[in-house]
């Protein structure tokens, strides 16, 4: 097996929270996300499934050093990230780019669609011409599946979906190694969100590009997954490789998710058993104690609520972080 | 490509040309009738201040010694009925009566009589006054005891009437606009410069050298102005350039914090993050993605400190710590008029309806823009 792209190791990244009144406030640690190791090969999606607010985000930021990870590595090729210097990291920066979850909210309103998209461009080959750059921005326009005539407009006169384009269209412009794409297609409508995943699987393949997709709906990281990691509270549950995850899951919050999952047969569906989770999402200011999980895990036991689980490996390449899985 | 195609066809033609958000707040500006009113009165003013003294056949300083406050008047001075009287003054030590006086139009025929012979020096006495010009004795009788003269009358134009000193208002409130306006722009200049590069590089850098920076802010703002003011004349004297120095060095605070406020907001804004991950520099963000999205409220703000200046200005004038004769400002011309109001209200009226007006489209500008720029109208 050749090397991975990227390690993560242990990766943590905790927010200060002022908690309490203005005079006696104190700060409490927010883990949004915590102790998170995987590797990525060359080639290969890593698809992180999760609800909202389980450190999703911040794991891609941090993994890209957007946000400066409280502990934990991030090598990439060999090279931990947090020891670069400011100007090393940014000539790393050709290599990894982000799709960002809002679509507009990542659009500087005041330049031109066609500005955005070349900006990568205009930091990483400062001397291509102007008209070499706007012939290829207009190439990538279309490939995405907006007008190249449309290179004139600003973001505000864009659609949701076509905005989300615009940030692909950004990200893969200086052919990166790794794209971090988090959410990028939650804001399209069904018939678009294929399109848009089987552009970045073509160009998965051609350019023998690494995605780490993230997404809080488990059918649509199936499609696009080779390994996908099952995350809850900044924690990570379950990871394996996709198939494995479907057909075999061993962690009860994956059964969970993965019952959650309409069937397309009517009858498989009514016969299905749904596994409803009640409760919701303990504060990540305030985490269990033992499993994460517990609150809402229909299998726990006391040991649970004491003593945490630790990912180990059930079958090969298969983790679950769970006291009773099988 | 599969998902090409059914783009491929759908517009044929050239690049469509996109509406920028300046676009769109200027479209805006210029649809808001009293925005584009307050626009046109600046503009007059502005054109009127700076050419109108030029244009005007007063010099600011002129004093006319025979018209000390006379009102505001569309007809000429002197007026027909004046004229016996101003060259009765004018002779009053000649000895001489005047026999016949004739006045047709900008020309006055007079004839002098005396007991004794008329000294033709007389002449010089009439053109001292400088109404009169041109005096020429036409006939002098043989026994040189009658005379007359012939001369012509220069007609004055006083529209807002004259000052205390006889000098015309109109000119005189067209200058004073002129230095009013040139304060409030250059002292909302200088605060612009220090605010906006205070104010962005401490919202930008953050943490303690923001807190550092702004708690400095806080303490200049708890100096009292006027006195920092009156402080700043005794020290270096009265002085235009002072003047504006010291308005502007206290009014970038606000600008400061506006500035900062801005800049902090902006920099949590996703897009500056993907600036970051597209590698641009910090110098590059901050020209290319911070400063023009923190323009808007700037221009606002600016619109309003405009006047706020002016107004200052026109206070500390009043007070008499501002600008000094032979200058003036609409402060000044405001204060003298504020002194004469029982007998020359005109004094007031005209410097402080300019002054009011000015403000007025001032303000109203500064709020179109503020609508015009609003980033929830998107
Ligand atoms: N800058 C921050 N400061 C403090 N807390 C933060 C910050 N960013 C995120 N958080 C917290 O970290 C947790 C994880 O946030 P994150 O955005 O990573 O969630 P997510 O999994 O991406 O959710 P979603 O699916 O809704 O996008 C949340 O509880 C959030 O409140
Ligand atoms: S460790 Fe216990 S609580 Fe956690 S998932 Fe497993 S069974 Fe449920
Ligand atoms: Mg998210």
């Amino acid at each position: 097996m050749n090397a991975p792209l990227l390690s993560v190791r242990d990766l943590k990244v905790h927010f200060p929270i002022r908690v309490g009144g203005v005079l006696q406030g104190r700060y409490k640690q927010l883990k949004a996300v915590d102790g998170v190791s995987f590797d990525l090969m060359p080639g290969e999606t890593l698809g992180i499934v999760g609800e909202s607010g389980c450190g999703k985000s911040t794991m891609g930021r941090a993994v890209l050093q957007l946000i400066k990870p409280t502990q934990g590595q991030v090598i990439w090729l060999g090279q931990d990230l947090a020891k670069l210097g400011a100007k090393q990291m940014r000539a790393k920066r050709q290599d990894m780019q982000i799709i960002f979850q809002d679509p507009l909210a990542c659009l500087n309103p005041r330049i031109t669609v066609g500005d955005i998209i070349a900006e990568p461009l205009r930091t990483f080959h400062p001397d291509m011409t102007s008209a070499e750059a706007k012939s290829r921005v207009q190439k990538l326009m279309q490939q995405v599946g907006l007008h190249p005539n449309m290179i004139n407009r600003y973001p505000h006169e864009f659609s949701g979906g076509q905005c989300q384009r615009i940030g692909i269209a950004r990200a893969m412009i200086v052919e990166p190694r790794l794209i971090v794409c988090d959410e990028p297609v939650s804001a399209l409508d069904v018939s678009i969100q294929a399109q848009i995943i089987n552009l970045l699987r073509d160009l998965q393949q051609r350019f023998q590009l690494s995605l780490i997709f993230i997404s809080h709906d488990l059918s649509v990281v199936r499609h696009i997954s080779h390994r996908i990691m099952v995350v809850y509270l900044g924690k990570v549950m379950e990871v394996a490789d996709r198939d494995a995850l479907y057909t075999h899951p061993r962690h009860p919050y994956t059964k969970a998710l993965i019952s959650a999952v309409p069937l397309p047969d009517p009858d498989q569906e009514r016969a299905k058993q749904r596994i409803v989770l009640s409760g919701d999402l303990p504060s990540p200011l305030n985490p269990p104690p033992g499993c994460v999980f517990a609150s809402r895990c229909p299998i726990r036991t006391e040991l649970c609520a004491t003593t945490p689980p630790v990912l180990e490996e059930r079958s090969t390449d298969h983790h679950a972080a769970c006291h009773h899985s099988e | 490509m599969t998902t090409v195609s059914q783009f491929e066809q759908t517009v044929p033609g050239g690049e469509i040309k996109g509406r920028s958000l300046w676009a769109d707040a200027w479209a805006r500006l210029r649809s808001n009738r009293a925005a584009v009113a307050g626009a046109i009165v600046l503009a007059i003013i502005g054109l009127a201040s700076l050419f109108g003294p030029m244009l005007s056949p007063h010099d600011v300083g002129q004093v006319y010694r025979s018209y000390i406050k006379v009102p505001a008047s569309t007809t000429a001075y002197p007026r027909e009925a004046e004229i016996p009287d101003l060259l009765k003054t004018a002779l009053r030590r000649s000895r001489a009566d005047i026999t016949s006086l004739d006045v047709d139009g900008d020309l006055v025929t007079l004839t002098l009589t005396a007991e004794r012979e008329i000294d033709p020096r007389i002449t010089r006495s009439v053109e001292r006054n400088a109404d009169f010009t041109n005096v020429q004795i036409i006939e002098t009788s043989p026994d040189g005891l009658s005379l007359t003269m012939q001369m012509e009358v220069t007609r004055s134009y006083f529209l807002f009437g004259t000052d205390a000193n006889g000098r015309d208002l109109l000119t005189r409130t067209l200058f004073g606009g002129r230095i009013s306006l040139m304060i409030g722009l250059l002292a909302t200049f200088v605060s612009l410069i220090i605010g906006v590069t205070y104010g962005a590089t401490a919202g930008f850098i953050g943490g303690r050298v923001d807190s550092v920076m702004m708690r400095i802010v806080d303490v200049l703002y708890s100096i009292p102005f006027m006195f920092f003011v009156i402080l700043l004349m005794v020290f270096f004297g009265r002085n235009i350039i002072l003047m504006f120095v010291a308005v502007g060095a206290v009014e970038w605070l606000d600008m400061a914090r506006i500035v900062r406020g801005q800049t902090l907001s902006i920099k949590r804004r996703e897009f500056i993050e993907a600036a970051h991950a597209c590698g641009v520099s910090t110098t590059a963000i901050i020209r290319r993605h911070i400063v023009p999205n923190t323009l808007g409220p700037v221009v606002v703000y600016m619109t309003l400190l405009v006047p706020k200046v002016i107004l200052l200005e026109s206070f500390l004038s009043f007070l008499g710590l501002g600008v000094q004769e032979p200058m003036t400002s609409w402060g000044v011309l405001i204060s003298e008029g504020a002194n004469n109001i029982v007998e020359a209200p005109w004094m007031l009226i005209f410097p402080a309806t300019f002054l009011a007006l000015t403000l007025f489209a001032f303000n109203f500008v500064g709020d179109g823009l503020r609508d015009a720029l609003d980033p929830k109208d998107r």
